[in-house]
């Protein structure tokens, strides 16, 4: 059936071609085949005539194709003569021929320069970034000082209603993971430590280990995860819907309204969750001591009074406020980068996590520097 | 495809006696309507009345009671799974808010259907889908950008362009016109009118615009108390004498609407 809806004849150097049948959508990829045939078989000839007067059907698929056919005969200036075709199909042709008259740039192929494009864009995302985020924080402290002169517009009530999902709910997890976390510690170091004969270091490993380090940094990724990603699909679905630009009409500053209860609850909550949570792993350490390595719980309390001084706490604890900053900065700065559509909200949400967590880690490798300079 | 023999004067959609009932409530009561192939019917009727549940009613989306839907000359109900898609190809739908794919350009949203139909080169899809972007009245370098940046206007011809991407004989359009500034709206219809001559399609219309009912519609249907209680040009519901019709047609509103129809209609014969 498809042979019959384009036939070639080659007379002398003149070609003549007859279209037949329906030229519609259900025939279009076999008719895109004849065309690109009959237009390669022209190559070498000098005019071409097309004969349309058998066709029972044309849609824009066929109105399309017999205008790239013509366009692809005339390019180097030969003739093409369309005849016979049906007047009630003249408005469709035109309508062919009005269309794909400019080119789109066609994107480019060149692998150096792609590199360069994508290298350009990463560098002005991350340059965004950066602005983006101190610009918040100026917001942020502006926003302090103004609430610091006039203390009765600081919204309490949002900031407990955060301190409350982000705090006290996620308590029950955070104490569960690290308990696990503390439980994995000491067996691993026991297991190890055995076969030296230093059983009793392991209280030292689990103590330093859990209060200067992980305690803080499971909790922080923990939150970054739970809260942090919260913070922005909140903060980008009311991007989306205009609730933001309603708040800045009416002269509020959705810093101060909606991110600054946000980030202090975020700032309460971390060091809290952190405490607890290094409570928590001790406790697993210790359990796991008495039953998988037979330390009795006396001994590992003694010797982790020993191990252990108040500066450890110090060190873990202080680093909880400044990585809350950091996953409440970058949360609301990605929550305020979501435009219109669902699929930038899971974008910004997925990003909002993985930037919060690396910065987490990142701060937490720095903090470690300067406590090593300063002697701690 | 083979289409099914249907005689030319044979209506295209035929409803007869279609009950819907919602939430226990009977929204469309014994509904009979047909429309003729090759016309623009505009079907009106107040807020809440069910305008729009006809017309997902008779594209599938919402189960009716009792009745028979034909959609060219193909019952709904008794014909198999395959023949309702080959029935589904040969309409196109313009949903209220554009209902374009957020995730995906414009281009993309229109190539859709035929890639999921249609087995077609990369390089005839793209100049088909631009060649119906600009069909539409939209420039070529729409194609890349995403439904999230366009305006209200502008997602409506996209969507009207994905609605047309198979080249349907039926298009459905649920208010095509609500939501575009007056202009936006008479550029519209007439742009619906001119594809419609062009392409010879049929078109069904849920409309509030008494613009569009005067501009572009040969017939006008309307719906109350669950029923087609008139249908006709716009000179029968001049003439009806049912309250709502009245009130509808001759209020302040439409007799602004008309006047100025017909003096455009005065300056185009001047």
């Amino acid at each position: 059936m498809s042979e019959a809806l384009l036939t070639t004849v080659a007379r002398g150097d003149r070609l003549e071609l007859a279209a037949a049948g329906a030229w519609t959508v259900d025939c279009a990829s076999d008719l895109e085949t004849l065309v690109d045939a009959a237009v390669a078989q022209a190559k070498s000839v000098k005019s071409v005539a097309i004969n349309m007067a058998n066709v029972e059907r044309l849609d824009t698929f066929g109105a399309w194709l017999l205008e790239r056919l013509v366009r692809d005969f005339s390019t180097d200036g030969r003739g093409i003569d369309v005849v016979g075709l049906p007047p009630r199909y003249n408005d469709l042709v035109h309508e062919a021929q009005q269309s794909n008259r400019k080119q789109p740039e066609a994107p480019s192929e060149d692998i150096v320069d792609t590199a360069a494009m994508l290298l350009r864009r990463a560098g002005r995302m991350f340059l965004r970034d950066i602005t983006l985020t101190v610009q918040l924080f100026g917001q942020l402290v502006m926003a302090i000082l103004r609430i610091a002169r006039n203390p009765r517009t600081f919204r309490f009530t949002s900031m407990v209603h955060h301190l409350d999902r982000v705090g006290w709910r996620a308590v029950p997890i955070v104490l569960l993971i690290t308990f696990l976390i503390g439980c994995i510690i000491a067996q691993q170091s026991l297991f190890h430590f055995r076969k030296f004969g230093a059983d009793v270091y392991v209280v030292d490993m689990v103590g330093i280990l859990v209060l200067r380090e992980i305690g803080v940094l499971i909790v922080a990724v923990m939150i970054a995860g739970r809260s942090g990603s919260s913070y922005t699909a909140e903060l980008g679905s009311m991007k989306m819907r205009e609730e933001i630009d309603a708040l800045q009409t009416m002269g509020l500053d959705p810093v101060e309204v909606l991110i600054l209860p946000r980030i202090l609850a975020l700032v309460i909550a971390l060091p809290a969750l952190s405490f607890l949570g290094s409570m928590a792993a001790l406790y697993g350490g210790g359990m796991v001591c008495w039953l998988y390595g037979g330390m009795s719980p006396e001994i590992f309390l003694s010797r982790l009074q020993e191990a252990i001084s108040l500066d450890h706490f110090e060190v873990g604890i202080s680093k909880a406020p400044f990585m809350a900053l950091i996953i409440g900065i970058i949360a609301s700065v990605e929550g305020l980068a979501v435009k219109g559509s669902a699929e930038s909200l899971g974008l910004q949400t997925t990003a909002s996590v993985v930037k919060s967590i690396f910065l987490v880690i990142v701060l937490d490798g720095i903090f470690a520097m300067f406590f090593a300079a300063i002697g701690k | 495809m083979a289409a099914p023999a249907q005689a030319p004067n044979q209506p295209i959609i035929r409803v007869k006696d279609v009950e819907v009932v919602l939430n226990d409530r009977k929204i469309l009561n014994k509904l009979t309507l047909d429309v003729k192939r090759g016309e623009v019917l505009g079907f009106v009727g107040g807020s809440g009345q069910g305008k729009t549940v006809l017309m997902r009613t008779i594209i599938g989306l919402l189960p009716k009671v009792s009745g028979i839907i034909e959609v060219f000359g193909v019952d709904l109900d008794k014909a198999s799974e395959q023949e309702r898609h080959a029935v589904e190809r040969r309409w196109g739908v313009l949903f209220q808010q554009g209902a374009l794919f957020s995730s995906l350009t414009c281009i993309q949203n229109v190539q859709f259907p035929m890639r999921e139909y249609l087995n077609l080169s990369p390089r005839l899809m793209d100049e088909i889908a631009i060649a119906k972007l600009e069909m539409v009245g939209l420039k070529a370098d729409v194609r890349d950008k995403y439904p999230a940046e366009l305006s209200g206007g502008m997602i409506k011809r996209v969507a009207l362009a994905r609605a047309l991407a198979l080249d349907p004989e039926i298009v459905f359009l649920d208010e095509p016109t609500s939501g575009l500034d007056p202009i936006g709206a008479g550029d519209f219809d007439e742009l619906i009118r001119t594809l419609q001559q062009t392409l010879g399609l049929t078109v069904y219309m849920v409309t509030h615009d008494l613009d569009s009912l005067h501009a572009i519609c040969d017939r006008i249907a309307v719906l109350s108390d669950g029923k087609v209680i008139v249908e006709g040009n716009m000179d029968v519901m001049l003439a009806c004498d049912h309250p709502w019709v009245k009130e509808y047609f001759r209020g302040k509103r439409s007799r602004a609407a008309g006047m100025a129809h017909h003096r455009a209609n005065d300056l185009v014969a001047s």
